[in-house]
């Protein structure tokens, strides 16, 4: 069975949890031994972007330890062969360029969705 | 050909990512497949007689069929015999039948 | 059961903030009632709606005791489910994703509901006629 993973929300919790739950839920279930892709939408098209940063943070005495690293999240996906895609509508209204982003991460348009959709026996959006 | 079941459960009037939601389930009928939009939670909201459509129209002329969940419409007090042409009042049921029936389900 | 099914759904939001646990739990409750094989996979927030100490109150802006307000709780909404599927001879299979659990000190769940990994939700996926997946928003 293979399964496109759709990832649109954002920065949701990121702090808290180190990552983003739908991007570890995805390598969680990769090392399960799962065949799954990502397409990025919406607001989490800017997890492809380089150069991410969110350390820094402190709450109080309590610093802010191991700040998540999206685009490196990102990264490993694409180095365990897992496809990752953007909308480039999504990228292009946030100003997202093709060099800002994660070399690997594959550009396609909203209006190719049918077709990656025919690929994959189910389509899960996180 | 392929089966979609779209659960849509916001309201474009909330998120703009409800349109893309709705271009979505068109495109998908206008490649060819055999697609039902289930409006459930305030996704009924677009329902109500008099209301924006905000893009419905579209799915609704996509050939996309177009659902509301009974409770939901209920529950926000729209009348079930003034929905818009090409919406139809429906029981969740419908969401179990085609769940099981294994069509490609997404909750938009 | 000729038309017996399995499906797997999975969740993520915690109790009393929205509503697509009533949506959810309204698609268990029908298709527990066909005698289906449902397993649930609760994500991140969502290992709450099982926790054991969740407790009714009195409300009095709608001039209620605790009896008369008999406010829902999740838990026990899950565990007429998890029954209702064993009566209609079908079964509903809850597993909390361990380490949301332990993040929330979530540990205290009803029985029925055990501890897991995104592992599971993958294998039950592969074994399921179909799964839903239900993100927050």
């Amino acid at each position: 069975m293979k399964v496109l993973q759709i990832i649109d929300s954002a920065y949701r919790c990121t702090i808290e949890e180190q990552d983003d739950p739908a991007v570890w839920i995805t390598h969680a279930m990769k090392g399960a031994g799962a065949d799954l892709d990502v397409l990025l939408c919406g607001n989490a098209v800017n997890y492809a972007v380089k150069g991410q940063d969110a350390s820094g943070l402190r709450f109080g005495e309590i610093v802010q330890k191991n700040p998540p690293k999206l685009d490196n999240d990102i990264a490993r996906l694409i180095g365990k062969n897992i496809n990752v895609m953007v909308y480039t509508e999504d990228t292009a209204a946030r100003g997202i360029t093709e060099a800002q982003t994660l070399p690997g991460v594959r550009r396609v348009s909203r209006a190719e969705a049918p077709t990656i959709f025919s690929r994959y026996d189910q389509v899960w959006h996180w | 050909m392929e089966k979609y079941l779209l659960i849509e459960s916001r309201d474009p009037y909330e998120t703009r990512e409800v349109e893309n939601n709705y271009a979505l389930a068109s495109s998908l009928a206008t490649a060819g497949n055999d697609v039902t939009l289930f409006l459930v939670q305030n996704g009924v909201l677009p329902a109500r007689k008099g209301a924006k459509l905000n893009g419905l129209q579209e799915v609704i002329n996509s050939g996309v069929h177009v659902l509301g969940d009974e409770f939901s419409l209920r529950e926000r007090g729209i009348a079930m015999d003034t929905l818009p042409k090409g919406i139809r009042a429906a029981p969740i049921d419908v969401v179990v039948d085609q769940l099981a029936e294994g069509r490609k389900a997404i909750w938009l | 059961m000729k038309d017996k099914k399995t499906l797997t759904f999975s969740i993520m939001d915690g109790p009393y903030e929205q509503a697509r646990t009533v949506t959810v739990f309204r698609l268990l409750d029908n298709a527990a009632r066909r005698g289906y094989n449902l397993n649930v996979f609760a994500y991140e927030g969502a290992v709450n709606l099982p926790f054991s100490k969740q407790s009714k109150h009195p409300n009095a802006v709608h001039g209620h005791d605790a009896a008369e307000e008999d406010h829902p709780l999740p838990k026990d909404w899950v565990a007429s489910l998890i029954q209702t599927a064993k009566k209609h001879g079908g079964a509903l299979d809850w597993i909390n994703c361990g380490l949301c659990v332990d993040e929330r000190g979530a540990h205290e769940a009803i029985d029925g509901c055990r501890r897991g990994t995104p592992g599971d939700l993958w294998n039950w996926a592969q074994q399921s006629d179909n799964t839903l997946i239900v993100g927050t928003r």
